[in-house]
């Protein structure tokens, strides 16, 4: 193994004691305190994050919107400048490479942020998928650092900071501006299920930044945030983690997500890599669905992890948990789980997580766990 | 962090306090319960069970993982600390008090376990 990458922000967060982990060969921060305090901040104040170790990729040119139409799932073309779309790329057999937020920086301009430990393979296929368009792609992983606010006094902490038109920044949408005198591509997304931006910055600038919106969001109860609480937070909100209910052994009508899957686009005269395959596993879940992604909520107290059975009521395995934590919301265990589709429907009795020998009872519940009140 | 001197430590990161009329207390050491992070629930022996050092006797569990719970000596637990199986973070705030686990009648000479100052550098190392 090699050493862990550090962030930009690297001394920030060890001077602010936090635990690190090493995720997708990156040094993060796990937590600074309890990580429980810091979902809650997240949810009723705001919170900071570092999340640099996610992959910027960059693709310009005249046929930028084709290639990215042809090499993702996705209808590219459609978006307009200065705004952003959840999308996938997938293998020619429909199986998920990577789910994936695409900015439309201009209009021959795209940001394409992948997951960290996805990214190689996603600069990879998109450089392979290039070949014949007027169309270039650039690995900007090393360009930017990115941080994030993210709690419901994410805008007044950032509009204190910015003369950028937040008010006439939608969900889902990015436009450059300067942050407490820092360049940045200011983007209201996340991965929290609150309001929120992430701050696409010079990794050069990344501690000033840092700094600012700390000092900035300190009335306001703004505090550090780490991995953990980012992973319960985007459990809650029914968000899927790649590598826990995405994998290339999925394709997105299995995991859920079909709908990020548009076979009508213009460019290319609608072909695109995973066509076919995607419009048979369409076609399957439409009348054969194969097992659902479905939430459960536990009766009890102990925790369900990723990998542990779904049984029956006679103890038969009808699935598997692909994330579970305590969530600090609903005060109880939650988990996601692929089960069959007999017993995919909420309220489905009898439903239990195999939790290392013993059968704890569990609701059946649609996703997500928890939605903010607009 | 400072480990207490009066305590007595397990390689497993439990901790054990003299005993009075034979009866001694258990607990996590701060170390273990920064390491875990925010415990959520404790599943303890119950009174009466016997315990054996070096095996398992419960489970705590956190917000990312579950950590089997071992007794560092052989005897029978007396009493376990409600105030923790209702309110786990307790292991958390204060491990070396209120977080306190259960307590064994000790039923052996405890063995092989660690003064404070050689916990404090088994953990540094």
């Amino acid at each position: 193994m090699s050493e862990p990458r550090r962030t930009a922000l690297d001394a920030t967060h060890r001077a602010l004691g936090a635990t690190m982990t090493d995720f997708a060969g990156w040094d993060m921060p796990l937590r600074y305190g309890s990580e429980r305090d810091e979902h809650v901040a997240v949810r009723t104040r705001a919170g900071l994050f570092d999340l640099s170790h996610m992959g910027e990729i960059t693709v310009t040119g005249p046929q930028a919107a084709d290639l990215l139409d042809y090499a993702l799932v996705g209808n590219i073309g459609s978006v307009k400048p200065g705004r952003a779309r959840y999308t996938m790329i997938c293998q020619e057999d429909g199986g998920i490479l990577d789910d994936l937020i695409v900015y439309r920086l201009a209009d021959q301009e795209y940001m394409v942020v992948a997951n960290a430990s996805n990214a190689q393979t996603v600069l990879d296929a998109l450089t392979a998928r290039q070949a014949g368009f007027d169309a270039a792609v650039r690995d900007d992983r090393d360009a930017y650092a990115l941080l994030a606010v993210q709690g419901p006094e994410s805008p007044g902490i950032l509009k204190s900071l910015t003369d950028a038109d937040l008010d006439g920044l939608k969900y889902y949408a990015g436009l450059p501006g300067t942050v407490a005198g820092v360049e940045a591509l200011i983007a209201r997304t996340g991965y929290t299920g609150e309001d929120g931006f992430e701050l696409f910055v010079r990794p050069a600038d990344a501690v000033a930044l840092w700094e600012a919106l700390t000092e900035a969001g300190k009335d306001a109860g703004l505090v550090p945030c780490g991995l953990s609480c980012r992973d319960t937070l985007r459990l809650e909100a029914g968000m899927p983690l790649y590598g826990n209910e995405l994998s290339t052994s999925l394709t997105p009508f299995d995991a859920g997500l079909g709908r990020v899957v548009k076979f009508e686009k213009p460019g290319n005269e609608g072909r695109f890599v995973g066509r076919d395959a995607l419009a048979a596993a369409a076609e399957r879940a439409e009348q054969n669905p194969p097992r659902k992604l479905v939430g459960l909520i536990a009766e009890g107290r102990r925790v369900p992890r990723a990998g542990y059975p779904v049984v029956d009521a006679e103890g038969t395995a009808i699935g598997t948990v692909t994330s579970g934590a305590p969530s600090p919301t609903l005060g109880k265990p939650v988990a996601m789980a692929y089960v069959d589709a007999a017993h995919a429907e909420p309220g489905t009795k009898g439903v239990a997580v195999d939790i290392r020998g013993k059968h704890e009872p569990y609701e059946v519940v649609a996703l997500p766990f928890y939605k903010r009140e607009k | 962090m400072s480990n207490p001197q009066q305590l007595r430590y397990s390689k497993e990161h439990e901790w054990l306090s003299a005993a009075e009329d034979g009866v001694s207390t258990v607990g996590i050491t701060e170390h273990a319960a920064n390491a875990l992070g925010d415990v959520v629930y404790a599943q303890l022996p119950e009174v009466g069970d016997t315990v054996t050092a070096g095996e398992s006797c419960g489970e705590l569990e956190s917000t990312k993982s579950v950590s089997d719970l071992y007794s560092p000596v052989d005897g029978e637990v007396t009493e376990i600390n409600e105030d923790v199986a209702n309110d786990p973070s307790l292991v958390n705030s204060a491990p070396f008090e209120g977080g306190w686990l259960f307590k064994v009648k000790l039923s052996g000479e405890p063995e092989d376990l660690l003064s404070a100052d050689e916990y404090t550098a088994f953990t540094a190392g």
